[in-house]
């Protein structure tokens, strides 16, 4: 079985985005960029299922500008073994990415779709859902858990109650959840060996699939402030000022 | 403009977020009718049928919609699509796992997370962790929209809508439902709670984060949420997690306790209305964020805090 695992380049998740003075998005330049910590999951997640026998082949693909294929670099330094970049420069969304990820998956043919279940630069929690959609397949969102058992794949969701588990037939889409596992860090020999496995070019127009936006940003604009407050003293004078000064005691 | 909510309920009971998801409908329009796809839910399309502004609940039950499967769940919507403008659902986890399937299958972008609506075809919706705010337009006839709840108050109740039995579409017959392992308390749910207090990572361990925030928690009538740091470290269930990934809340009062404060976890609680931090450490990013501010040992501070409650 081969494994699909497509991933996104983003902002570093340490870096406190700035919107830029002109209200037409966030500050990009000189930013440090990194894999999509979810991504990061999703990969780590393909190559224990590869590490336990279970499939033969891992590949990640990216939709995004050339510098993507510094991060399919990074999943190839995990363990993946080879790395499809759809290169465009648009602003993609979801929607278009799912559409391009369905072309590559008719192309690869993999019994599995591990994705992050959300990017943290827009926090669409879309893609993985829409991938789904368009190829009729089952999805397992939000995953704590993947138990793969013949034509089967056992899902443990991470939902607002608690945990569900759902059954999919395979081939399935999954999107993994912080709980999945630990990603691993890549070792230097296999960060040198990652540069000569292999990473192909493509564009959206390759798999027949349009990533124009569909949706119209009017403005970006900086979160209404919070400013910090008062330091109290003791518990007491906490307590006074919760029950007398803010009235939410 | 027609617009289809997406209730979020357990079948004998309907959430809260249905109602918020509803207030934001009908700020985008006023034929607003109800979905409640389930199984023996009459009694959550009851209570939605009682929502102020629901035009009508429309009520399909059937053995795949129990649990509300994405890929049946889907379909079902897919099938009343045709009647609607704009397709809203809660941005619950139920929510967030079929909304974008919809769209997809009748391609269109989603825009997820709303927590204004400007005009009918005009959102605002946070990025980056809320780090920013960004106003977008809908430049396609049908619309597919997921509500973030703690921007919206609940509708209130008093209307008696009708309630109309529907099919249910046929079953893509691709997942099957096999267990839920609910967390079982008595205290109030985290999205909807009026008093929140969290544990951070220096509670320490599970031992200590249940010996030290639950009786506060008990005392207070609060819900108990959590930060990853914690979660990860397993001294917390998952879905007490709050945080840009986790769940997102605005109570009267969040009292964070032994939490740093990172932007991941401020993205889910920094809209509360009086924010209290305790923390040993005084220059922890929270007090940045905290109405009211205590620097000490939170081992001593709680136990403390409950006595003066």
């Amino acid at each position: 079985m081969k494994l699909l695992v497509p991933v996104k380049r983003v902002v570093d998740a340490n870096v406190k985005v700035r919107v830029k003075a002109d209200g037409l998005g966030v500050e990009l330049a000189n930013v440090k960029m990194a894999m999509n910590p979810f991504d990061e999951i999703a990969v780590e997640e393909a190559i224990r299922i590869k590490e336990a026998g279970k499939a033969e082949e891992i590949i990640v693909v990216s939709v995004g500008p050339q510098q993507a294929q510094e991060t399919l670099r990074t999943a190839l330094a995990m363990g993946a073994d080879r790395a499809i970049l759809v290169k465009t420069d648009e602003q993609t969304e979801p929607l278009g990415v799912a559409k391009v990820l369905k072309g590559v998956v008719e192309a690869e043919k993999p019994g599995l779709v591990i994705l992050g279940k959300q990017a943290i630069d827009d926090d669409s929690n879309q893609t993985g859902q829409m991938l789904a959609a368009l190829l009729g397949w089952a999805q397992g969102t939000f995953a704590s858990k993947i138990e793969l058992a013949g034509d089967h794949a056992k899902v443990t969701r991470e939902v607002d109650g608690g945990l569900q588990t759902v059954e999919l037939k395979m081939p399935a889409i999954v999107t993994a959840d912080l709980r999945l596992n630990q990603p691993r860090y890549a070792s230097l020999p296999n960060i040198m060996k990652a540069k000569k496995k292999p990473l192909d070019e493509k564009t959206p127009a390759d798999y027949g699939a349009d990533v124009k936006p569909r949706l119209k940003v009017i403005k970006t604009e900086e979160p209404g402030g919070r400013k910090a407050g008062v330091k109290v003293e003791s518990v007491a004078e906490l307590v006074e000022k919760l029950k007398n000064e803010a009235g939410v005691l | 403009m027609t617009i289809l909510v997406i209730a979020e309920h357990d079948n004998a009971t309907l959430s809260d977020h249905t109602a918020k998801a509803l207030s934001a409908a009908l700020q985008i329009g006023s034929d607003v009718d109800v979905l409640v796809a389930g199984k023996g839910a009459k009694g959550a399309a009851d209570a939605a049928a009682k929502l102020k502004g629901v035009r009508k609940v429309l009520l399909a039950e059937a053995d795949e919609l129990a649990e509300r499967l994405a890929e049946p769940t889907a379909a079902l919507v897919i099938s009343l699509a045709g009647f609607y403008d704009t397709i809203v659902a809660p941005a619950t986890s139920s929510g967030k796992n079929v909304a974008p399937r919809v769209a997809a299958l009748l391609d269109v972008a989603q825009i997820s997370e709303i927590i204004e609506v400007v005009s009918p075809d005009t959102f605002k919706r946070p990025i980056y962790a809320g780090n920013a705010i960004q106003t977008v337009q809908a430049t396609e006839a049908k619309k597919v929209i997921t509500v973030r709840t703690a921007s919206f108050a609940a509708a209130s109740q008093g209307d008696s809508a009708a309630v109309e039995p529907i099919a249910a579409a046929a079953d893509p017959g691709v997942s099957a439902f096999v267990e839920n392992q609910v967390s079982k308390n008595d205290r109030p749910e985290l999205t909807s709670a009026k008093i929140i207090i969290s544990g951070g990572r220096a509670l320490g361990s599970s031992e200590k984060f249940q010996e030290v925030i639950l009786p506060v928690a008990d005392k207070l009538g609060a819900a108990v949420g959590a930060s990853r740091a914690a979660v990860d470290a397993g001294y917390a269930p998952n879905d007490w997690q709050v945080g840009q990934t986790g769940k997102v809340v605005a109570p009267d009062l969040y009292i964070a306790v032994g939490v740093s404060g990172a932007i991941q976890h401020l993205a889910g609680m920094k809209e509360s209305k009086i924010i209290v931090a305790i923390n040993k450490d005084e220059e922890a990013p929270i007090f940045q964020v905290a109405d009211y501010g205590l620097v000490g040992d939170l081992f001593v501070i709680l136990p403390e805090l409950l006595k003066t409650l």
